[in-house]
């Protein structure tokens, strides 16, 4: 039982230290420009090549 | 009268969206209206980076400036180190704002610069506050040839002094998010915990079980409160030293006096405590002050003069030109100043013809010619070649700055009216108090042992957790909702400062006109080369500011000497040039049969050698929907327009404003601010719509200040609001707006005190339990919640 708890809390202040991780990392600056981004192609346009 | 057809098919420009004039540039089947905008759309074929036009169309913005070398002072190195972040051998970081992104094309071609240039070595773009990132080689590219780069491809980074001056601040947000993680995770832990109490555990496993989810609670409650409360409670401390009883005296209160009876409770093992209350509490509070705490981080709206000039400016020595950092200028030096630069500080003329456009710092919309000699004050645009200037004075001493000494600028939140949510929260809490005492007296002579729990339990149920969301909820939808609109606000509260006005100030120049000039058109045969310099040379020579209108349309280099002029008041001009009979006026003045007489324009006739040639149709520059806006407004506001320029317009003016409106012009910027303090002084509260430098004082001193801007991502002096120009005839439905959303705040009130009643009803009567307490909590709050958020939503739909 207590064991059962103990993991519980082990992975929920997993979750804490994540969230803490991913505001630190500055991924919630910015929450317009990626959505754009992704949409990009790589720009590297593929070479046409003769077969 | 023969009109041209004006649907005459014009193409727009590929790059720009612009109409290509006869200028038009054809390549790959592609019109271009400038070759500025042809070049981009080369090099971006050059690069494989024709993706720019198919995201979005004509994304570009149009490059008829030539930018010459105005980033010579980037190659001071006292310049780049307070440009550049970080440098060493071989890479250089550094961040520059780009007021032109605006779209996604804007990003992609921002972020593939390295195609076109192999300096670069990447760029990162954030949309938002519309600003890149860099880091380039700076073995291959220098500081300015890079911003000659961007500045090529239309999106020339802005530099000025406060951008310079500044230490850029992290995002305050990222304690109050750290504050949300914590309290969500204790609040999901201790509801977790929790919920087999209030089910109820057999009496095997209770035994051992409950002491242990007590401690677990008791010690997840405690970095709840003392980190993600800590901000209620310096709050409350901070009010009560000032004798202010803010609303977080009362959450305050209830924390504290949960946070002892946990401990209490659990400690003592003579109950559950309230653990899972405390940390929903603490999560719901955080929650609303996250939702109210949006910024626009795009909009500044702190301006002052620095934002306004120029980072640098070329200075003459003994023939050679240097370009140096305007905070190093010394009194006596030469300065240079092109055309359309501004007069970065006071100082004498010392060579050149000036013509210096004040509109901006005066509200004067035409152009003051200045005089060999004479003193050009700081802030002006030159708007006829280079100038010499000799520097009189440091710009932050000059006239225009002095404004900025002025007390206004140096209180902050000088004058706002107190809060609903502060009124309520003062009587609040005496009735909480009296609410908990009495119930204490109550309990005290009738069953002592309830003493202690009646009082308490009064304390926590009542914590007006309802009633603290409701505000930034509401404010923040309706925040939100007018941003949607153009409408930036500084931050949601002047949402209620705005419901609470009386009285509107306006401006005149390039408020309630338009600050563009290219309101002319010309309709008839079209004039050939000669007559267009036969025109301008006769109104050129006219002071009417119709006739400046039509010269600075022209805009010919040369003019014809005049052999004979006369300016009949009223009614038009008779001249004589070269043997050219010229007649320009009105129509009953050239004896010409007038088509339409609209309010809207005013048509200026032209006759050559008695041949009718057509007229110039001058669109007034009022703003669309002026007289809309006006009326709209007299009903509930006294209105008052104060203008820098001269009384020309009054008469029209007094047709559009209410009869008992004040309208005064010539008003320079300090009597403005002496205007707003005294309709204060009579209690008003004063909302002031203005635009330029000149209302800078005006819009500080106002109990709420609105300033308009064109472009939002250019200079606006610092306000309460950012608003949109385009959208200036909204103006009253966004008013109403915000008056409804306090009613929208009153009615959740009432909402949130019958909630309390409920609770209070438990607590005075000593039965409160932790699970009504853990069931009445969120209750209230996702009601109070579910109803601002859905009525402002409906509010604000029925405002378009």
């Amino acid at each position: 039982m207590f064991i059962l708890i103990g993991c519980s809390f082990i992975l929920a202040i997993g979750f804490l230290v994540a969230f803490i991780w991913m505001v630190k990392s500055g991924q919630i600056d910015d929450d317009y420009t990626p959505s754009v981004r992704i949409l990009f192609d790589d720009g590297t346009l593929p070479e046409k090549k003769d077969l | 009268m023969i009109e041209i057809n004006k649907s005459k098919t014009k193409t727009s420009c590929y790059h720009c969206g612009d109409f290509c004039d006869e200028n038009e540039i054809l390549i790959a089947e592609k019109s271009f209206c400038c070759n500025g905008c042809k070049n981009v759309f080369v090099l971006l074929t050059d690069n494989n980076l024709t993706s720019y036009y198919t995201i979005e169309k004509t994304p570009g913005k149009s490059l008829k400036q030539n930018i010459g070398n105005k980033f010579a002072y980037l190659d001071d190195p006292n310049i780049q180190t307070k440009i550049i972040d970080y440098i060493d051998a071989k890479i250089a970081r550094l961040q520059f704002k780009i007021p032109n992104i605006h779209c996604s094309s804007c990003i992609y071609l921002l972020e593939n610069l390295y195609k076109i240039n192999e300096g670069v070595v990447a760029v990162r773009v954030n949309f938002l506050k519309k600003n890149a990132s860099i880091v380039y080689d700076i073995n291959k590219i220098s500081l300015r040839q890079l911003v000659e780069l961007l500045a090529n491809i239309g999106y020339e980074p802005s530099f000025n002094m406060s951008d310079i001056d500044s230490v850029k601040p992290l995002n305050p947000n990222r304690k109050l998010l750290f504050q949300i993680g914590v309290a969500g995770f204790c609040f999901g832990n201790i509801m977790l915990v929790s919920f087999p109490e209030y089910f109820g555990l057999d009496n095997t496993t209770k035994h051992y079980l409950s002491p242990a989810f007590g401690y677990i609670n008791l010690a997840l409650s405690i970095p709840t409160f003392l980190y993600s409360g800590q901000d209620y409670l310096i709050g409350a401390f901070k009010g009560l030293r000032k004798k202010l009883i803010t609303i977080d005296v009362p959450l305050a209160l209830g924390l504290v006096v949960l946070f002892i009876r946990n401990f209490y409770e659990i400690l003592s093992h003579t109950g559950l405590g309230y653990c899972d209350t405390l940390a929903g509490l603490i999560f719901f509070l955080l929650i609303g002050k996250w939702f109210q705490q949006k910024t626009y981080d795009s909009l500044s709206f702190e301006r002052d003069y620095k934002s306004y000039f120029p980072i640098s400016v070329v200075t003459i020595n003994n023939d050679k030109t240097t370009t140096i950092a305007i905070d190093k200028l010394k009194i006596g030096d030469r300065i240079l100043i092109r055309n359309n630069e501004i007069i970065p500080t006071d100082s004498i003329l010392l060579k050149g013809k000036a013509n210096i456009d004040f509109s901006f710092v005066s509200g004067e919309k035409e152009p003051i010619a200045k005089e060999l000699g004479e003193i050009i004050f700081a802030g002006g645009k030159q708007t006829s070649g280079n100038i010499e200037l000799e520097v009189k004075k440091l710009t932050e001493q000059s006239y225009l700055t002095q404004l900025w000494n002025n007390d206004i600028f140096a209180k902050e939140n000088n004058s706002k009216v107190e809060t609903f949510q502060t009124k309520v929260s003062k009587y609040f809490t005496f009735a909480l108090l009296a609410i908990a005492l009495s119930a204490a007296v109550f309990w005290a002579v009738y069953d002592t042992s309830k003493i202690i729990h009646a009082f308490t339990s009064v304390l926590i149920i009542a914590c007006p957790c309802a009633l603290a969301l409701s505000s930034p909820f509401a404010l923040g939808n309706a925040m939100r909702n007018l941003g949607r609109n153009k409408f930036y606000l500084k931050s949601a509260s002047v949402v209620e400062n705005i419901a609470n006005m009386n009285t509107i100030v306006f401006d005149k120049t390039g408020t309630i006109t338009q600050s563009n000039d290219s309101k002319i058109s010309f309709v008839g045969d079209a004039l050939s080369e000669f007559e267009k310099e036969l025109i301008f040379s006769v109104t050129q020579n006219s002071i009417h500011p119709l006739s400046k209108q039509i010269a600075h349309f022209l805009n010919m280099n040369s003019a014809i000497i005049l052999n004979d002029f006369k300016e009949i008041t009223g009614k038009g001009i008779q001249a004589n040039v070269a043997g050219n009979n010229i007649l320009v006026g009105s129509a009953s003045f050239l004896n010409i049969k007038e088509e339409e007489n609209s309010l809207l324009n005013t048509r200026i006739y032209i006759k050559i050698n008695q041949e009718n040639k057509g007229c110039f149709v001058i669109n007034h520059t009022y703003r669309a929907g002026l007289k809309h806006v006006i009326s709209n407004l007299s009903n509930k506001f006294s209105l008052h327009l104060l203008s820098g320029d001269n009384e020309l317009e009054k008469t029209y003016l007094q047709t559009i404003f209410p009869s008992k409106s004040e309208l005064l012009f010539k008003q320079n910027p300090s009597d403005k601010l002496l205007y707003i303090n005294t309709l204060q002084g009579n209690k008003n509260k004063v909302m002031m719509v203005g635009d330029g430098l000149n209302d800078a004082g005006a819009l500080k001193a106002a109990n709420v200040g609105i300033s308009l801007s064109e472009d939002t991502a250019s200079f606006s002096p610092s306000s309460d609001v950012i608003m949109d120009a385009a959208n200036f005839e909204y103006l009253p439905y966004y008013l109403q707006y915000c008056k409804n959303t306090m009613k929208v705040i009153y009615v959740s009130f009432v909402l949130s005190l019958m909630y309390n009643l409920i609770g209070l009803s438990y607590a005075v009567s000593g039965t409160l339990s932790p699970v009504i307490a853990a069931i009445l909590m969120p209750i209230s709050s996702v009601t109070v919640i579910g109803f601002t958020s859905i009525s402002t939503y409906l509010l604000a739909r029925k405002m378009k």
